[in-house]
């Protein structure tokens, strides 16, 4: 499993799976004893965000940053001054959920300076074989240059989050690889690591290097019994 | 797919390259993918400066025999009306999508079924009524979306999708296939230039004789009744054996089937129909389920609207009972389960 530092920056395309890959980083580096707080900085998705599973997170341990506005009928894009605490925790880990797309990644560039000034940060870029408008190595290489350009921010490597949520097989993993191997190599960058569904990984852990199962966090409400 | 795209993916795979609208959460993401996919194929993507400009802009363009195509979400499809009921009068086919947020007035970004009422019965002004589609999942919403443009030019009217903001903003893998290839319903009457060649045609909506306008309605109303005998749509889950049978449309028909299959392993007896059209309401199934069961349990994201479609169609045989939620909350399905046991425990 790849080295995670203390500084860790999520972004990627709409939709691609950037909030339930986060949830699982973040329960996955707390069970390994780190302190950590989650931000939710998505500032352009009104549903389906890190703010909704508050709950999952606090019985975990883990730290929720978010928008104050998140979850609520106003639609501004505001951030809370909370966040601004979040650069100097010396005693724990940092994952930061960003928006989809250039769009999402804007509200981050509000912090780039502060970013950049600090050592071993890590800007993962999501991808996801099979969403719409990203299917080829070219155009999700694109959408990243799209993204670091509104974030002036640079990404350190890619996660390969290739899925279909229930339905995806372990064929649709290993189908993804040479996508995924080609996006980083367009990118120059390293492909970090894979994300399967945790029901795969006996399956798939010969198979594909630096295989991270993942548990499914985000749901939708009727897969909820309450 | 995120079931705005889908939505937005579907109109083109069903040969849709007009497509007008203007921002508005939650559907914000079927224009933006619009914008990025039309320019690529040779339609046009046109963001106009209002709500009423886009859908004033769809009749422009339906009149030439084009598919097009409009999505806004409630208070937008509020400001819509007058040129829907334009479309309607004179006899247009065109795609609406409405993904429902709260209301009324600006209401809030969270789901609802709140324009229920709005869709299936008083979308504008004066006699008319428009297809109005219901689906559950983003599946079927890009289903559905091919259905509607082909009935919409079947029977010479709009046609709705009428999603809400949890399906429109949802992820689910989807399977788009293309309907070009299908043969194009031919549009006779369209304005497309006589070139001398025949009489020109007339797209209108205004009459200056009285009689002229009453017959013109009662022909449209007597393509209804077709419409309402032959497109009824409606799913039917557990409902064979159901003392309990809940009607549900949409996102919360899948919490309604959440709850059913909760109740079922617990022993009860329920089932659910899910109506797929709104209009024509599927009265059918409702008349057929209502001698077997022994009541109905409506469930919406409102105060209750549909619920008044369901009480026509079972007609006092049994009682009719609603569960919702409004304002952009959605029922969970203990809150269902809970009132199911409280009616069938009452029933006992």
């Amino acid at each position: 499993m790849p080295e995670f530092g203390n500084f860790i920056i999520v972004c990627g395309h709409y939709g691609c799976g950037k909030t339930n890959f986060s949830m699982n980083l973040a329960v996955r580096l707390t069970e390994e004893g780190r302190k950590v707080t989650m931000v939710d900085l998505d500032l352009v998705n009104p549903y389906f965000r890190t703010s909704d599973y508050a709950p999952v997170l606090e019985k975990k341990g883990i730290r929720l940053v978010a928008p104050v506005f998140a979850h609520s009928n106003l639609d501004l894009p505001a951030m809370p001054a909370e966040i601004e605490t979040v650069f100097s925790i010396r005693d724990g880990t940092v994952i930061i959920d960003v928006g989809g797309d250039d769009a999402g990644a804007t509200a981050l560039g509000r912090y780039a300076g502060r970013i950049r000034e600090m050592e071993g940060v890590q800007m993962l870029y999501l991808i996801n074989r099979y969403r719409a408008l990203t299917k080829s190595p070219e155009e999700a290489a694109a959408l990243l240059r799209e993204i670091e350009t509104a974030c002036r921010l640079k990404a350190t490597g890619v996660v390969n989050n290739s899925h279909l949520q229930n339905n995806t097989t372990a064929q649709d993993v290993e189908a993804s690889m040479d996508f995924a191997r080609r996006t980083a190599e367009l990118l120059s960058l390293p492909l970090v690591l894979t994300t399967a569904p945790r029901r795969l990984q006996e399956e798939l852990s010969a198979k594909i290097p630096d295989l991270f199962p993942v548990d499914r966090y985000v749901t939708p409400p009727w897969e909820v019994m309450g | 797919m995120k079931g705005n795209e889908a939505l937005a993916e579907a109109a083109i795979q069903a040969g849709c390259r007009h497509f007008f609208g203007y921002p508005i959460t939650p559907q914000t993401e079927l224009a933006a993918y619009m914008s990025k996919r039309m320019p690529k194929i040779g339609g046009t993507y046109l963001q106009a400066e209002s709500e009423i400009a886009a859908i004033n802009m769809v009749l422009g363009a339906a009149s030439a025999g084009v598919r097009a195509m409009t999505s806004s979400s409630s208070p937008g499809i509020s400001l819509k009306g007058e040129g829907i009921s334009y479309i309607a009068g004179s006899d247009l086919p065109a795609l609406i999508i409405n993904v429902q947020r709260g209301g009324p007035g600006l209401g809030g970004i969270q789901p609802s079924q709140a324009d229920y009422w709005q869709a299936t019965k008083a979308l504008g002004h004066g006699d008319f009524q428009i297809l109005v589609f219901a689906p559950s999942t983003v599946q079927e919403m890009v289903d559905l979306v091919s259905d509607a443009f082909d009935l919409a030019d079947t029977y010479r009217m709009p046609a709705m999708i009428l999603a809400d903001g949890m399906l429109g903003q949802m992820m689910e893998p989807v399977e788009i296939r293309s309907n070009e290839h299908k043969k194009p319903i031919e549009k006779p009457w369209a304005t497309t230039g006589h070139q001398n060649k025949r009489v020109h045609n007339v797209v209108n909506s205004l009459y200056l004789q009285p009689k002229d306008l009453e017959r013109l309605v009662r022909e449209r109303f007597a393509r209804y009744e077709v419409i309402k005998q032959k497109e009824q749509r409606a799913e039917e889950y557990l409902t064979e054996d159901a003392d309990l049978v809940l009607v549900a449309y949409g996102a919360s028909s899948r919490v309604a089937r959440s709850a059913v299959n909760k109740a079922r392993e617990q022993g009860f007896k329920v089932g659910l129909v899910r109506p797929i059209t709104l209009w024509p309401f599927p009265t059918d199934v409702l008349q057929k389920n209502a001698k077997t069961a022994k009541g109905f349990l409506c469930v919406e994201m409102s105060m209750g609207q549909m619920v008044d479609d369901v009480r026509l169609a079972v007609n006092g045989a049994v009682p009719v009972d609603f569960y919702g939620r409004t304002g952009g909350m959605i029922p969970s399905p203990a809150e269902i389960l809970t009132k199911m046991k409280e009616i069938l425990g009452g029933a006992q």
